[in-house]
């Protein structure tokens, strides 16, 4: 079921990262809504799905962006390995997990994608990848974690429900 | 005995001072007035008493008003309602029928550009989202394989260039601006009849570099592409040349290039589609081991 959902869950994250994210710009930054989505299922407890989720949503992204391939996938594997370790670690505080695994991994799939570019012959500065790009993107990416990760908790509870003992 | 009698009627007495001199003041008042010399007077008094009666009649209006429209208050307010609901339509109406104009506008001009270069066979398409990486310009439209959309055709505006496409589906094709960090167009300047190389940049500015020292470059100098390497067709119009860097030291010239097309605001473009990239890969010589 859980998997079955990510289906149109995760396309219609790309459409709309696609056609309005990406558009909407701080700088030359822009949120990364298929990142949030991955980092706030990861971090449900009771979600067991979301390696399949980071494998779905690398290979959508990989097709679609004009990135090589194994980089999203690589980045949002990444992002899911990182909420799942603070899971275990911050589990009582879920937006703060939120937060780092936001950060973090922005950062990572930043610095995946310049060193990416770089290896394929398109050496990007890297002080201004980072001022330019990649500062403004967590910060915005952070302005969104807080929407995102109560949508996809309030998804986790409607796909998993607790069970009541009778 | 005498007796008296009411006096019918009193004899004509002559006027007295005080009536001759009412009589003066008001001939005089009444000379002045027809003179014109109370007009300011006269206007003051005027607009003070119509300030004053505009005043109480709206007053009076809106105690009228107060007094008889809450009997009304029920159908005021469906009517209220109605006519909200017909504003917000007609709001709607007028924001999509402004759309419309403006992408008839757009259309317009694409199609004068494709008449006014017959040689060129163009597929129009609608821009439908961005990359989703922030490191790469390249744009998704909606027109691919399925309409003849080949990799490595030129992409256009009524402008000028826009870039060149870059992967192809069935339905959608992928189109990297010349403002991509990874994109190299080789272009002329019109002014200076010299050849250069047009790279974007990381933040979508546009530069000129490998211009030779020997050259004027100037502010204002028209950039098209040059046709060279097989990327490009010849003469489409890139931009100007806004700055030049010109150090001694240096082997080349660059140059800041301010494009003509803005690629923030890309909605329609057109596609050469009769033209065939010429790829030069193999002929590029790679150094020996």
């Amino acid at each position: 079921m859980a998997n079955l959902v990510a289906i149109p869950v995760l396309v219609l994250a790309l459409v709309l990262q696609t056609a309005v994210i990406s558009r909407l710009n701080l700088i030359h930054g822009s949120a990364d809504i298929v990142l949030l989505i991955l980092a706030a299922w990861a971090l449900q407890s009771r979600v067991k799905a979301s390696w399949q989720w980071a494998l779905g949503a690398g290979a959508l992204v990989g097709f679609v962006s004009g990135l090589p391939w194994f980089v999203p996938l690589a980045g949002y594997l990444l992002v899911v390995v990182t909420g799942r370790l603070l899971r275990r670690h911050v589990w009582q505080a879920p937006l703060l997990a939120m937060f780092t695994v936001s950060f973090i991994g922005t950062l990572s799939m930043h610095l995946l994608s310049l060193v990416t570019l770089r290896l394929a012959g398109n050496p990007l500065p890297f002080v201004v990848s980072l001022s330019l790009i990649t500062l403004p993107s967590i910060l915005l990416n952070l302005l969104l974690a807080i929407p995102v990760y109560s949508l996809f908790r309030d998804l986790a509870g409607w796909i998993y429900p607790v069970e009541v003992e009778a | 005995m005498k007796q008296s009698f009411p006096r019918l009627w009193s004899p004509i007495r002559q006027p007295s001072l005080q009536t001759i001199v009412i009589a003066l003041v008001v001939f005089g008042l009444v000379s002045l007035a027809l003179g014109g010399y109370f007009s300011s007077l006269s206007n003051f008094i005027g607009q003070s008493v119509v300030g004053a009666q505009t005043w109480i009649s709206n007053r009076y209006l809106a105690v009228v008003d107060f007094l008889t429209v809450p009997r009304d208050v029920a159908s005021l307010r469906q009517r209220n309602v109605e006519l909200e609901a017909e504003v917000a339509r007609l709001q709607t109406q007028v924001i999509d029928l402004q759309g419309q104009v403006t992408e008839t506008q757009i259309l317009s001009a694409l199609v004068d550009f494709a008449r006014a270069s017959p040689e060129s066979t163009y597929k129009a398409a609608t821009v439908i989202g961005r990359d989703p990486s922030p490191f790469l310009r390249y744009v998704i439209i909606n027109i691919g394989s399925n309409d003849g959309i080949r990799r490595g055709m030129p992409v256009v505006t009524d402008q000028g260039l826009v870039g060149r496409v870059d992967a192809v589906t069935g339905e959608a094709s992928r189109i990297q601006l010349i403002t991509d960090p990874a994109s190299a167009v080789n272009v002329n300047l019109q002014n200076s009849k010299t050849e250069a190389l047009l790279v974007g940049s990381i933040t979508g500015d546009l530069s000129l570099d490998m211009i030779s020292q020997d050259v004027t470059v100037q502010p204002g100098d028209v950039v098209l592409t040059s046709g060279l390497g097989g990327g490009y067709p010849p003469n489409l119009l890139v931009g100007q040349v806004v700055s030049v860097r010109k150090l001694d030291y240096e082997l080349f010239q660059q140059a800041a290039v301010q494009p003509i097309v803005d690629y923030n605001q890309l909605h329609f473009v057109l596609v050469i589609t009769n033209f065939k990239p010429v790829d030069i890969t193999p002929l590029v010589p790679t150094p020996a081991p």
